[in-house]
């Protein structure tokens, strides 16, 4: 097969983009080469699923400035340079504010006595291993660090270049989540039968159209709250792939960080049937931008 | 001495603005002439950082005292290390921080507030 990105959105929090996530991976890891990368950097959770053994451990930096106060006149221009507003300059003296940096150089390169130098700041880490067949990885994100997306696109950094790799993107849709769909073959977005869960589901639809990512929908805990998400999706020709009902013994599975296809072999169907129709939109994608070049 | 002090308008009569660096107006007094002028805080709306660069913005008005309501971390640090004083004031006006200020009644601020972000609509973390 060819490789193959899925990434795994929801919009509001807590619908079960993990769920889908690990049930998917296990369902599939016999039949093909299958790769989790937990992307969700502020609060990652698929490990408590799957059980990886973690082999290596990486520190994601962002390059920093560093001032030379020796060869620094105070000049200020990096202060001036810097939009994320990360320099400050008072009495011929540079205050870095190295949490707000986004690390992209700019005061590096406008200091006229060539006073800054860029040093690692550790941000987070990566850690990678493996859970039986299947290779893991997930990013975590140190305390107090606002800027997620550097940590996330390390993460995907060790996409594997066969079979399958499951994205888990973080809730919302802003720049952390964007940072996890974006180039991904496909997104699945996850979402619940509730207002909260069709409000963030349209915010997350418009997200994926904008990023040109092919897209569908899972719900989930289908038999609560009304149909307004499902005609919505109608009216959006959203296709639905998958509703998991309400059920007491699943959510028991989750909380004793069991998956439902371990304790629930009828899920395996299900879920394979999910992997066949994910595969058959992204051909006809492909056919559909064929055709139109 | 120059002192600004954060205002929802221009004048001397303006209310105060709690926030600092979202404030809307500056209103800066220059005690020995006895004269103001105010300056449009052009950081109210922008995305991040925007005590840092109030506070340099500021400093690079040759400010020497600050009186508004709040002010988070960053911001601090910024105006203590130009040695600028910040006094903490819940008057009502411009002028009456200002009097206020003048006579020996405003609080100086030696740290933080409030905590970073408090700014920002909803009323943030403290």
């Amino acid at each position: 097969m060819k490789p193959m990105i899925i990434s795994v959105a929801s919009g509001k929090g807590g619908t079960g983009k993990t769920t889908i996530v690990t049930n998917l991976a296990l369902a599939l890891a016999c039949k093909m080469p299958v790769q989790v990368l937990d992307c969700d950097v502020e609060e990652p959770n698929a490990h408590l699923f799957l059980h990886p053994e973690f082999q290596e451990e990486e520190e994601v930096t962002l390059p920093v400035p560093e001032v030379d106060s020796q060869k620094c006149d105070g000049c200020g221009q990096c202060s001036e340079a810097c939009a994320f507003h990360a320099l400050a300059v008072t009495g011929g003296k540079v205050i870095i504010f190295p949490e707000i940096c986004h690390g992209c150089g700019g005061c590096a390169l406008v200091c006229p006595r060539g006073a800054i130098t860029e040093k690692p700041h550790r941000i987070g880490m990566v850690a990678a291993g493996r859970a039986g067949k299947i290779a893991f990885a997930h990013g975590k994100i140190d305390v107090g660090n606002p800027l997620a997306p550097p940590v996330v696109k390390a993460v995907k950094k060790r996409a594997s270049r066969e079979g399958l790799t499951l994205i888990d993107a973080p809730p919302g849709t802003s720049c952390p989540v964007v940072a996890a769909v974006k180039d991904s073959d496909f997104c699945l977005l996850v979402t619940e039968p509730t207002p909260f869960g069709l409000n963030d589901l349209r915010l997350a639809v418009g997200m994926v159209r904008e990023l040109g990512v092919p897209f569908a929908v899972v719900i989930n805990r289908s038999t609560l709250g009304d149909l307004r998400v499902e005609r919505y999706c109608r009216q959006e020709r959203i296709p639905v792939l998958l509703k998991i009902p309400f059920d007491k013994r699943y959510a028991a599975t989750y909380a004793r960080g069991k998956c439902l296809v371990e304790e629930f072999p009828d899920w395996v169907a299900a879920f394979v049937g999910l992997w066949q129709e994910i595969e058959r939109l992204v051909a006809q994608n492909a056919r559909a931008a064929g055709n139109q070049r | 001495m120059k002192v600004a002090i954060t205002a929802q308008g221009k004048e001397m009569t303006s209310s105060t603005d709690p926030r600092f660096g979202r404030c809307q107006y500056f209103v800066i007094a220059d005690t020995d002439k006895s004269s103001f002028t105010a300056i449009a805080n052009d950081n109210l709306a922008a995305g991040g950082g925007v005590g840092i660069a109030t506070a340099q913005a500021l400093v690079n008005h040759g400010v020497e005292v600050v009186l508004t309501g709040n002010v988070g971390p960053n911001a601090l640090r910024v105006l203590q290390g130009a040695g600028i004083k910040v006094y903490t004031t819940q008057a009502p006006t411009v002028q009456a921080a200002l009097q206020l200020w003048q006579a020996g009644g405003a609080e100086p601020l030696s740290q933080a507030s409030v905590g970073s972000h408090f700014g920002m609509n909803r009323g943030g973390r403290r």
